[in-house]
């Protein structure tokens, strides 16, 4: 299962992690299923490596990303960071390991409190952590603004005063403030324009680099994640399908899935190859999921092996390139195009 | 208006009372949608994209906003050409969604939750084509499965609830050409779709109108969408047109500097980022819709920037066969 085989410690362990939601009914609203938004994700994160996490909608690459800070509680699964065990931990001593981990959200308009300047947005974690003096946060918010790009006397006007690439860049500036080793970016640029975007993308580069921050990036955006990431994990209806180094994942992608999902990205080059791999149907309901692969029942190339509980092994195919698919022989034939 | 124009949009002003002023969300926008054509209008947010799509439906709320000047001229099925921006509400109510098919980016809220997907689809062929219940009901299940959805006959009792995002959006389409409409508009209607879902919509979008002929106005920020859809391309910047030329020309040689900069800054699937690389980026934000700079609406955030262009706004020259941008420097554009 583990596909760990770096000698140095991980930043981040993930194992097995589990999410699952009670689905209610009935008159008593009593819980009538389950829905497993996250199912058994393993993964490692090193010190200042940005991994990718893509999907659809109903991947549960959000879910993951918030059971990984506990901001909702996983199920199941352990998650160690910095080599502490913090699934178990209590209010007290999350907190002090919750300094060390931030999030930028992906909706800069909801994400920030309306009604806080823009200095209390930033300063409420120094309070929260008790870091530095009343004069001290006060240099320290300046300095964070124009680390993100904006000027200092930002810090007196309101969240509603700034457009919406502005406003990430205060959310960022707040992940920042308790300087974290780890962020969790949950579609951080895709509520902006495009021109925007690209800015905000140089930006968390930067500072990633800048800072040797651990990043998981959340996006759907093929293209963005690619460019930020150093590795990526792809994500359907709960599960680990592939995950790889970038270069060997958009080069050489192994999981139907993926392919599917590389050749649906739209290009805006009008020369640019239009041998689409249409997928038939919708996502399964996550209440009810396919036995085996659950990609499968939207898998052209889906064999009768492929419903057995063996095909959902994750297996490492290439040096860290690990895949949940049985069928070893649709990619080389994919790549000749056969 | 030419006999093989179907919407031809001449000089369209709509403005929107503020209490800081009065924005001029659409500028002076003229362009025209041929038959068997899809044209595409590019643009980010506050670039009047919208504006220009609900102008041409009439369905801008007023006040506060106004059809302030500009021809709508469509030509309806009857070949008869009409003012959209001068006939009654009366009129109108008998083009929209009968001869001007119509698809929305959030399906949900443009379908009713309280009645059947087939109920909804045969209320505009009732209401229109004055078909009676039982051929209205056959008509909504042949449209049902033209658009791909399969066990038609199940789902036609179905509600909008029930579906799926992609579904919802098929029976949009399958509401929105029911009536066999000769222009159909589309606001952006892949933009809350997964990727694999877009990719199914697009591709029956495509094929829809290889059968039917349909004329369709299709309205998105995304570049990658316009290259698989469009024919000719239209884009917007602070709501006027800074260029427009056919779907190949635009963006493999684009002339005017917004057009480059928004085709640089999105990063490309083999795109890596490798030691140092930066994405390309435009400088600064969309200006403020009351308080536009004079001049090159774009000049501010321009790299080829120079006096003249703050000083006078500069005219969409032709750059090329069916192209023309709005930039006295497209020259020096690469």
């Amino acid at each position: 299962m583990s596909t760990d085989t770096v000698t140095e410690q991980p930043l981040l362990s993930v194992r097995n992690l589990e999410k699952r939601f009670p689905v209610r009914g009935g008159l008593l609203q009593r819980p009538v299923g389950w829905v497993k938004a996250v199912d058994d994700l393993s993964f490692d994160l090193k010190r200042g490596e940005v991994l990718g996490l893509v999907g659809e909608s109903g991947s549960g690459k959000t879910t993951a990303g918030r059971s990984i800070l506990r901001l909702i509680e996983p199920t199941a699964g352990s998650i160690r960071f910095a080599g502490q065990e913090i699934t178990g931990l209590a209010t007290a001593e999350m907190r002090a390991q919750r300094r060390r981990m931030q999030i930028v959200f992906q909706d800069p308009y909801a994400s920030l409190d309306p009604r806080q300047r823009v200095r209390d947005v930033i300063g409420e974690a120094l309070v929260i952590h008790n870091i530095g003096s009343r004069a001290d946060r006060r240099d320290r918010i300046a300095a964070l603004l124009e680390k993100v790009g904006l000027s200092a006397d930002a810090m007196d006007r309101f969240p509603h005063e700034f457009s919406g690439g502005q406003r990430q860049r205060i959310g960022i500036a707040r992940a920042l403030a308790v300087e974290p080793d780890f962020i969790v970016a949950d579609e951080p640029v895709s509520a902006l324009d495009v021109s925007v975007q690209a800015q905000v993308v140089n930006l968390l580069g930067d500072l990633q680099r800048e800072l040797g921050l651990a990043v998981l990036f959340i996006a759907h955006d093929l293209a963005v994640v690619r460019y930020i990431s150093d590795r990526v994990a792809v994500m359907y209806l709960g599960r680990l399908m592939e995950i790889a180094p970038s270069d060997s994942l958009y080069e050489r992608p192994r999981h139907p899935y993926t392919m599917a999902l590389l050749s649906a990205a739209p290009d805006p080059d009008p020369d640019a190859p239009k041998s689409r791999m249409l997928l038939d149907g919708d996502v399964p309901s996550p209440m009810n999921p396919p036995s085996g692969c659950v990609f499968r029942t939207r898998c052209p190339f889906a064999l009768p092996a492929c419903a057995e509980p063996e095909a959902r092994a994750l297996r490492e195919v290439a040096p860290g390139h690990s895949v949940a698919c049985i069928r070893d022989d649709v990619a080389p034939a994919m790549a000749t195009g056969a | 208006m030419d006999a093989d124009l179907t919407l031809d949009i001449r000089n369209l002003q709509t403005h929107f009372t503020a209490d800081s002023g009065v924005s001029k969300a659409v500028d002076g926008v003229s362009f025209a949608v041929r038959r068997n054509e899809t044209l595409a209008v590019v643009g980010e947010s506050g670039s009047g994209k919208s504006v220009t799509s609900l102008s041409a439906m009439r369905l801008i709320p007023t006040p506060p906003g106004i059809i302030a000047g500009g021809e709508i001229l469509f030509r309806g099925r009857d070949g008869q050409v009409r003012d959209l921006a001068r006939i009654s509400e009366r009129a109108m109510r008998s083009v929209r969604g009968n001869e001007i098919g119509m698809i929305f980016q959030e399906p949900m809220t443009s379908l009713n939750p309280v009645y059947t997907v087939g109920d909804q689809i045969g209320e505009a062929l009732r209401y229109h084509q004055g078909l009676d219940r039982w051929a209205a009901r056959a008509e909504a299940l042949a449209m049902l499965k033209k658009v791909g959805i399969p066990a038609a006959e199940r789902r036609l009792d179905e509600y909008p609830h029930q579906m799926s995002g992609g579904m919802r959006q098929r029976v949009m389409i399958a509401m929105a050409l029911a009536c066999r409409p000769t222009l159909l508009i589309a606001d952006e209607p892949t933009t809350a779709l997964d990727v694999t879902i877009q990719a199914q919509i697009l591709d029956l979008m495509r094929r829809l109108q290889e059968e039917t002929g349909t004329s369709i106005l299709f309205i998105t920020h995304n570049l990658g969408v316009v290259a698989e859809v469009a024919h000719r391309v239209v884009v917007m910047y602070a709501g006027r047109i800074v260029e427009e030329g056919d779907v190949r020309s635009l963006l493999k040689s684009p002339k005017h500097p917004y057009t480059r900069g928004l085709l640089a800054c999105m990063p490309h699937l083999g795109q890596r980022r490798g030691d140092g690389g930066r994405l390309y980026a435009i400088p600064g934000s969309v200006p403020s819709p009351v308080n536009r700079p004079a001049g090159c609406t774009f000049a501010p955030r321009c790299a080829l920037a120079e006096p003249a262009c703050l000083a006078a706004e500069p005219v969409l020259e032709p750059v090329g066969p069916d192209h023309s941008a709005r930039c006295r420097r497209w020259r020096d554009v690469q």
